[in-house]
């Protein structure tokens, strides 16, 4: 079958004093093709290193995780991965960065190249493909990021609080274009992020996960990312349900904060 | 041993006041100049662009930049003060030198019966260079009496001892001896002034003449700059000991640079492989620390008795200095990559082979280079020095040979041209590194 199969994955790192941190705990999920989930949790639950394992970087202690019908064992171009910060290379210009993959397989320059063009169109860098990485601000950087996850044309597209480092405009501007590309490619995306905002509208499911051991707490099925394909991100922001969602959601995260706080003082 | 540390305390304190002493002058004249240079810009418009509107500029270093004024006025100011201090042709003199002419005093006899009788003696100070001085003239009567008129040459800055008696009638009696010089009594181990310099008495009765030495510096200790300009020229016409000045740099140069290349290219990959694989960085460990701090120039001695003083030694001695801090900085390269690079490049279908080369090395060059610019410099510092314990040419062969026979003209020039070069290959590497690595700092 197609798709992600997470199945009662555990993930328990051994400090060096010898205590154990369960940094996951039997989560299990299955993800359609083209699903977009976001995952939200306080600081701290497991967020990234369950990201780390689907991108094979880390091996969890415990469980399975399929994708297509095969084990994960390691990183494999078919999960593409968009870092929150410092994963360019510097020493290439935008268009080799955006480049990379296909070349590491061996394609032909004048496919790359095109490929390349058309990348940089969709993320709306048509005139920066010579720059060089440092000379490009934060935004387009992120840009550049999804455009050359984009050209390995991965089956999942991974993304650890992708927008983190950006500001509320350029913030609210990728969000759109994320949700463009979501619909354009039909890909499946996960995507982490602190911002409740941001995974109410980047996630048809959205995942809320709790800390201590790091565990699935509750998941939603939303309609926002959907309204929000090629409309007004404010827009959808005002819808009726939009509000109240994000209170409950606030409010539970806030609660699991409490909890943390209060179990360290009892400690 | 408690002796030895109270001179050394001494020997220190001293030394505090010479360096207070120094800079001291060298502010005063900086101090100077820069109120010179205001009243001269005050005029113009001085500082432009974005940091003259910055406010806060002290504690601001991005706001600081080298004034090239003071730089140059700096330059000028130290070539003036070995002008002044070596008393040079060159300008005006400021401090009295060395006397150099003919000058005369007169001396009292007195004979073994109690008789006095005045002599002079004729003094030509000669200078050092003039090797062939003739006698001065006596002129006038010279003396009048039992006692002669005598004659010297002493060249400057040095004393002469001379027995005035000797040719005076009687002067080899018992008793006869000299009693006054230009009238002021004298008697062994006293010194009496004459207008150009000193007469000294011996303890056996003899004149030692001193002519006034200058408050100069002797051009033994620090030739004037115009006497090293015509060394040098002539040093670069016509080599040193047969050597050419152009070959004793090329041959220095061709030793760092081998040694630095082998260093390169044996420390690079050895830094990659420790920063990569865990049996090799524990196998390498051990000796690349130890090495690390070990100073080159602490192996010259087993270099020689390895190798002898041929090239291989100091090819060998240059590829060891330049090895550990290339295996380090490559190791350092390594350890700086983003993990974040790293899983990306796996993600997007990287092999090992292309992640080292892909990744990682172009990564690790800014690293790299820091490393490079700082093995050159200890290279260059390394090869000089040993070229001064064992060499048959080279920069430091030249020097060492040169203050062998006291050449120290020779000496300096070595000195300024080693200096040049070493700032000359600094500056050829930050070039080099701003093409290869302009991404550096900028991550
Ligand atoms: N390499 C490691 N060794 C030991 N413990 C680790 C390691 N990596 C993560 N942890 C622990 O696992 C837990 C989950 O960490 P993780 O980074 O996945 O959290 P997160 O949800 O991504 O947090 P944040 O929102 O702050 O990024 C934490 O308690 C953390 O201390
Ligand atoms: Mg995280």
């Amino acid at each position: 079958m197609s798709g992600l199969v997470i199945d009662d994955v555990s993930m328990t790192f051994e400090l060096p004093n010898g205590s154990k941190v369960e940094a996951l705990k039997n989560i299990n999920l299955e993800i359609k093709e083209g699903e977009l989930m976001s995952v939200l949790g306080p600081s701290g639950c497991g967020k990234t290193t369950f990201l780390n394992i689907l991108a094979g970087f880390l091996a969890q202690t415990a469980g399975n995780m399929n994708i297509n019908g095969h084990e994960i064992t390691g990183p494999h171009p078919e999960r593409g991965m968009v870092f929150q910060h410092g994963a360019l290379f510097e020493w290439m210009n935008v268009s080799k960065n955006i480049g990379f993959g296909p070349k590491m397989k061996g394609t032909p320059q004048a496919e790359i190249d095109a490929k390349v063009k058309e990348l940089l169109d969709i993320v709306g860098l048509q005139d920066f493909g010579e720059k060089m990485i440092y000379e490009m601000s934060g935004g387009m950087q992120q840009r550049v990021a999804l455009a050359r996850c984009l050209a390995n044309e991965p089956d999942v597209i991974l993304m650890d609080e992708p927008l983190g480092a950006l500001d509320a405009l350029t913030r609210e501007k990728m969000q759109s274009l994320v949700l463009d590309i979501w619909k354009k490619t039909g890909k499946t995306i996960i995507l982490i992020t602190h911002s409740v905002e941001e995974a109410l509208l980047l996630g048809e499911r959205l995942l809320v996960m709790a800390p201590r051991p790091g565990r699935i707490h509750k998941e939603y099925r939303l309609p926002f990312a959907e309204l929000g394909v090629g409309a007004d991100l404010r827009e959808v922001k005002r819808h009726k349900d939009f509000g109240p969602t994000r209170d409950e959601i606030l409010n539970m995260i806030w609660d699991m904060e409490e909890e943390i706080m209060g179990r360290t003082e009892d400690a | 041993m408690g002796q030895e540390i109270i001179a050394v305390i001494g020997t220190t304190l001293w030394m505090i006041v010479g360096i207070i002493g120094i800079f001291v002058i060298y502010l005063a004249v900086s101090g100077l100049c820069y109120f010179a240079h205001n009243l001269y810009s005050r005029r113009k418009e001085s500082i432009k662009g974005y940091t003259s509107l910055k406010t806060v500029t002290f504690g601001d270093e991005s706001s600081v930049t080298a004034n090239r004024v003071a730089s140059i006025a700096a330059v000028v100011t130290l070539f003036l003060l070995w002008g002044i201090a070596t008393g040079s042709k060159l300008l005006p003199p400021i401090l009295p030198g060395p006397f150099v002419g003919d000058t005369s005093f007169e001396y009292t006899a007195t004979n073994a019966t109690g008789d006095t009788a005045n002599a002079t003696v004729f003094v030509r100070v000669h200078a050092a260079a003039n090797k062939k001085a003739e006698k001065p003239t006596i002129t006038g009567d010279g003396g009048a009496g039992f006692a002669k008129a005598d004659t010297v040459i002493v060249p400057e800055r040095r004393t002469k001892i001379i027995k005035a008696q000797n040719n005076d009638d009687g002067g080899k009696e018992a008793g006869f001896k000299v009693t006054a010089i230009n009238g002021q009594a004298i008697a062994p181990k006293q010194t009496v002034p004459f207008k150009d310099g000193e007469v000294y008495m011996t303890a056996k009765g003899s004149l030692s003449v001193r002519p006034a030495t200058g408050v100069t510096m002797e051009a033994l200790y620090l030739p004037p700059p115009e006497l090293v300009w015509t060394r040098f020229v002539n040093v670069f016409q016509n080599g040193y000991l047969g050597v050419g000045l152009f070959e004793n740099v090329f041959w220095s140069l061709i030793r760092v640079v081998i040694g630095f290349t082998l260093g390169c290219l044996f420390g690079i990959p050895l830094g990659f492989a420790m920063g990569l694989n865990s049996w090799l960085r524990g196998w390498f460990e051990p000796i690349v620390e130890f090495m690390r701090p070990v100073p080159p120039l602490a192996l010259i001695p087993l270099i020689i008795i390895w190798f002898g003083i041929g090239e291989q030694g100091k090819i060998s001695l240059l590829f060891l200095a330049a090895l550990w801090i290339m295996t380090i900085a490559a190791r350092a390269g390594v350890s700086g990559v983003n993990i974040a690079k790293v899983h990306a490049a796996y993600s997007l279908g990287a092999s090992k082979r292309q992640i080292l080369s892909k990744v990682i090395l172009p990564n690790s060059l800014p690293e790299i280079f820091t490393g490079a610019r700082v093995a050159m410099g200890v290279c260059w510092g390394t090869v000089v020095a040993a070229e001064l314990v064992a060499a048959e040419k080279g920069a430091g062969k030249m020097i060492i040979a040169a203050s062998k026979f006291q050449l120290t003209d020779i000496v300096i020039i070595g000195i300024i041209i080693i200096g040049i070069i070493g700032y000359g290959i600094d500056v050829l590497m930050r070039i080099a590194e701003n093409r290869l690595v302009p991404w550096k700092g900028k991550g």
